[in-house]
């Protein structure tokens, strides 16, 4: 029994590494993830471009254009002669940013019912509005009563990432979309490859039962799923600095259970195509839902009630929680052992559907 | 029902959907002998060979093979069985050594039986100096020649070979079909299924598969005197005019063509047939040579597949 299943895992290794292409895949796609994710989406948005228009031309106008520049949040580019102008540029996706300064300026600015300036903001980039829009929540610069005094209403903490760093947020959960979209993948090509290339016609008249050809089949990946946990895991800790709060045995055991998940997934897949790219294809349905409804990319509590109970479904949705849960907030285990179980009933449904429907017949 | 029989098939179907694939078919396979299936693309030979080895369930009537009830008893019989399927399934991206490893490891052979049989079979089918290479990089016969190394690593009792050869050149062919002989001489039995009339007279039991009925059965000899139809052969220059002239003719039943000369299959029941033949084609003005011979395994195979082949004149249902 072991024999046949080293002897299956063994096999898988060899084609493994003899796969370019593949073996690439398993290190080339968690590498470029977290450089893309780390590097290139960053919420923290800097350097909009933002054009003025000074209506007003006073000393302390142009004081203000200076002040916002040094927020770094803006890049000014030429000043526009009218607010007609500066609309047309930002229709034209040349600005991001407009800064009307009216010609009543200095009258507002000692008044503190009305705003002093106006912010025209380019709504259809989601990102950018929210920053722009973060920056009319300033504090006006300080200068000893140029402006009518304004009290901070709210003061806002950011717990568990004080410096409110996009990587530290996105990178304990991009572990999870990572093998989401490698796991699948790999164990549904896997096994349709061999159904597609004959081999299992072959396989199936051997005595190898049908739960040592899966086990040999699955096993490598277990291995190959915690080596891209590992590798996104130190490269978040030394490019990003991303924090781990909780126990490392803790984190690997959680990992463990969503990758034996995913790899369910990928079988039951496997289990119902026929040729490879149908794999992809599926694998893809199920990606895509577990990216956008999992909480990696929008608040879970924030979506509507028929996409919280899809993302209920998603093993993705409850990683996500875990592993933010212990690397961040130093969570453990039995802190997160809901959502611990409603992974395990994922992982035994969908390994009961493979198992019904993995028979060694062909019809 | 015989004893000494490795495979026996009663009323065996299999139905697709609406397609009736193999049909009521009944088979007694002798043990230590080469059983052959001779049938055109899509006569059921494949869909036959699947339901022996219990890959396919039967829709309609019962197989056992040696002794054990397909598909029920299938994990039985698989260390017995080899099956070398139509298409090359062992692991190109594996060399040749790894894919026999693989396969004796996943039929239970202990370490030094593996070794001594990797060994024994490398020796026997000239895989020795390719051992390193990769599968995917060998020839059509190299292929063969491993995918019946691996079929036969395990030493089964029974070989079932789904169209071995069809990929593979003469040589490869005559080679291959020296070591089934060999096999055969070590008890081993063999179900065969090609389309090449050579091998299928190579065989010590013949059956003929038409739209998955065995249409014929017996030794290749016998099926060829016992043929239910007389052979005549002409050799004409117009052999287009002659075959027109023998297709006007009610009692000729097909005529084919092998190279200059024509094979014209006659009711059995027509009198003289060389004669009559003869005098069709004087009346018609064309010259030719006529002469009653002995058939062919090709005349068997035509005459057992319906007369298909050369359209009989009132149109006989193909």
């Amino acid at each position: 029994m072991f024999e046949r299943i080293f002897a299956v895992m063994q096999k898988e290794l060899r084609q493994l590494a003899r796969d370019r292409v593949t073996f690439g895949m398993i290190v080339g796609i968690p590498l470029m993830q977290i450089l893309l994710f780390g590097y290139a989406i960053n919420f923290d948005v800097r350097g909009l471009r933002a054009a003025v228009v000074d209506e007003a031309g006073t000393s302390l106008s142009r004081a203000l254009v200076g002040d916002l520049q040094a927020t770094g949040v803006i890049v000014l580019q030429d000043p526009s002669p009218s607010v007609a102008d500066l609309r047309r540029r930002i229709d034209s996706g040349e600005l991001s940013v407009g800064i009307v300064i009216p010609a009543d300026f200095e009258r507002r600015r000692l008044q503190s019912d009305r705003a002093v300036v106006q912010l025209l903001v380019d709504g259809s980039e989601p990102m950018v509005d929210s920053v722009a829009r973060g920056l009319a929540s300033l504090p006006p610069p300080v200068r000893d009563g140029l402006y009518a005094p304004r009290t901070k209403f709210f003061e806002v903490y950011t717990e568990y990432n004080p410096e409110r760093r996009t990587a530290v947020q996105v990178v304990p959960a991009l572990i999870g979309v990572i093998l989401n979209m490698t796991m699948v993948i790999f164990t549904a090509a896997a096994i349709v490859r061999e159904r597609e290339r004959g081999n299992l016609e072959l396989l199936i008249t051997t005595p190898i039962r049908s739960w040592e050809l899966m086990a040999g089949k699955l096993l490598p990946y277990v291995f190959i799923g915690l080596l891209q946990t590992t590798l996104v895991l130190v490269v978040g800790m030394l490019l990003f600095d991303v924090p781990v709060n909780g126990s490392l045995l803790q984190f690997y055991l959680a990992a463990a259970l969503f990758i034996a998940a995913t790899l369910t997934l990928g079988l039951v897949i496997s289990t119902l195509a026929a040729t490879q790219l149908q794999a992809f294809q599926m694998a893809f349905v199920t990606l895509l839902p577990s990216i956008l409804l999992s909480g990696f990319v929008f608040p879970f509590d924030g979506m509507p009630k028929p996409a919280q109970w899809i993302a209920q479904a998603l093993p993705l949705t409850h990683f996500v929680e875990m592993i933010r849960g212990i690397v961040l907030r130093g969570a453990h285990l039995a802190d997160l052992k809901v959502q611990a179980a409603k992974l395990a009933v994922f992982l035994a449904v969908a390994l009961a559907i493979a198992t019904r429907r993995f028979r060694k017949r062909l019809d | 029902m015989n004893g000494d029989a490795a495979i026996v098939a009663r009323g065996l179907t299999r139905r697709f959907g609406r397609l009736v694939a193999v049909n009521g078919v009944n088979l007694e396979v002798p043990r230590a002998r080469i059983f052959g299936f001779l049938g055109p693309n899509g006569s059921g030979k494949s869909t036959t060979i699947r339901m022996l080895c219990g890959l396919l369930e039967p829709s309609d009537g019962s197989v056992d093979v040696l002794g054990y009830r397909m598909p029920q008893d299938a994990e039985k019989l698989r260390s017995k069985l080899g099956y070398m399927t139509q298409r090359f399934s062992l692991w190109d991206d594996l060399t040749v050594l790894e894919n026999l490893e693989f396969i004796a490891q996943v039929f239970g052979l202990p370490g030094h039986d593996r070794r001594r049989r990797i060994e024994e079979t490398a020796g026997e089918y000239g895989l020795g100096p390719i051992l390193r290479q990769r599968a995917g990089t060998l020839s059509g016969g190299q292929r063969q020649r491993l995918a019946l190394a691996a079929a036969t690593l395990h030493e089964p009792e029974l070989l079932l070979l789904d169209e071995p050869t069809s990929a593979v050149d003469p040589q490869s062919r005559r080679d291959f079909w020296e070591s089934l002989f060999a096999l055969v001489h070590r008890g081993i039995t063999i179900l065969v299924s090609t389309h090449y009339m050579d091998e299928a007279e190579r065989c010590h039991r013949l059956g003929i598969l038409a739209e998955g009925r065995l249409v014929a059965e017996g030794v290749p000899q016998d099926l060829m005197h016992g043929i239910p139809a007389a052979v005549i052969e002409v050799e004409a220059v117009d052999t287009a005019g002659a075959r027109r002239a023998l297709a006007a003719d009610p009692a000729v039943r097909s005529v084919a063509q092998l190279g200059l000369r024509l094979h014209a299959l006659l009711d059995p029941d027509a009198a003289s047939p060389a004669e009559r033949v003869r005098g069709r084609l004087r009346s018609a003005g064309i010259e030719a040579q006529v002469e009653a011979v002995g058939a062919s395994l090709e005349d068997v195979f035509v005459a057992a597949t319906g007369f298909r082949d050369g359209l009989g004149p009132q149109g006989r249902p193909a």
